[in-house]
């Protein structure tokens, strides 16, 4: 399985913490998010958002990363700390 | 603790992180801190507190990886970064980065660079409480060209 976080302003608008996702069902970030979009298709707008920041095991992602069972993909907007 | 970061919920004593940062240390010229508050106005909006969230496991990770880089880009002795998550109030400490060198320039520089990084960078979010309601901070173009001079 592949846990699916979702963090801050994202969480509220898809209205989940997350997820998870059978490893077979996602080879890649990319099919990840279409997995996510073909499933909740209420998200798109959301998770389509050219900002949003994801991190593949708490590293940041750049690119379409390949997965396997165990990994944690984590989509969040721009952070604001400090 | 030379080099240390931590996220909490309690607040700091700037006092006692001071007093950690030149412990033992005789080296230590130049000691820089920097300390961010939550503040009343903010995009011209009203704000009476803030509500920050981080993303447990990596933010630790990415302050962990900004502090490792400048310590490859200056000399450094000592530093501290503590930033607090949790519900805020106006005037509260929200964040510390504490940098100790043998000369300014180096400590100066860190700081800043650190506070830039840590803005743009550290997965932390802001959710300001207005009379207006509550509403997520957006990221600060500023912010963004702060970081890119490094």
């Amino acid at each position: 399985m592949i846990q699916v976080v979702f963090l801050a302003q994202l969480r509220e608008q898809l209205g989940s913490n997350g997820i998870q996702v059978d490893s077979n069902s996602a080879k890649s970030i990319g099919e990840l998010k279409q997995y996510l979009i073909s499933h909740h298709p209420e998200w798109a707008e959301f998770l389509e958002n050219k900002k949003l920041l994801i991190a593949l095991n708490h590293e940041y992602a750049r690119g379409d990363l390949p997965l396997k069972s165990g990994d944690e993909v984590a989509f969040f907007p721009p952070v604001t700390g400090g | 603790m030379p080099f240390s970061i931590a996220v909490q919920t309690n607040d700091f004593n700037v006092g006692d992180e001071y007093a950690q940062l030149v412990e033992n240390d005789k080296d230590a010229g130049a000691v820089v801190f920097f300390v961010g508050r939550v503040r009343e106005m903010n995009q011209s909006r009203l704000v009476s507190g803030l509500s920050l969230e981080y993303y447990p496991g990596m933010t630790e990770r990415v302050l962990d990886q900004i502090l490792d880089v400048a310590r490859q880009r200056w000399d450094l002795i000592s530093v501290r970064i503590v930033h607090r998550v949790g519900q805020l109030y106006l005037s509260d400490q929200i964040v510390f980065v504490g940098v100790t060198s043998q000369h300014r320039e180096h400590a100066f520089q860190a700081a800043e660079f650190l506070m830039d990084f840590l803005k743009t960078q550290a997965p932390f979010w802001k959710k300001e409480i207005t009379a207006q309601g509550e509403m997520w901070v957006d990221e600060n173009q500023k912010d963004k060209d702060a970081r890119e001079r490094w």
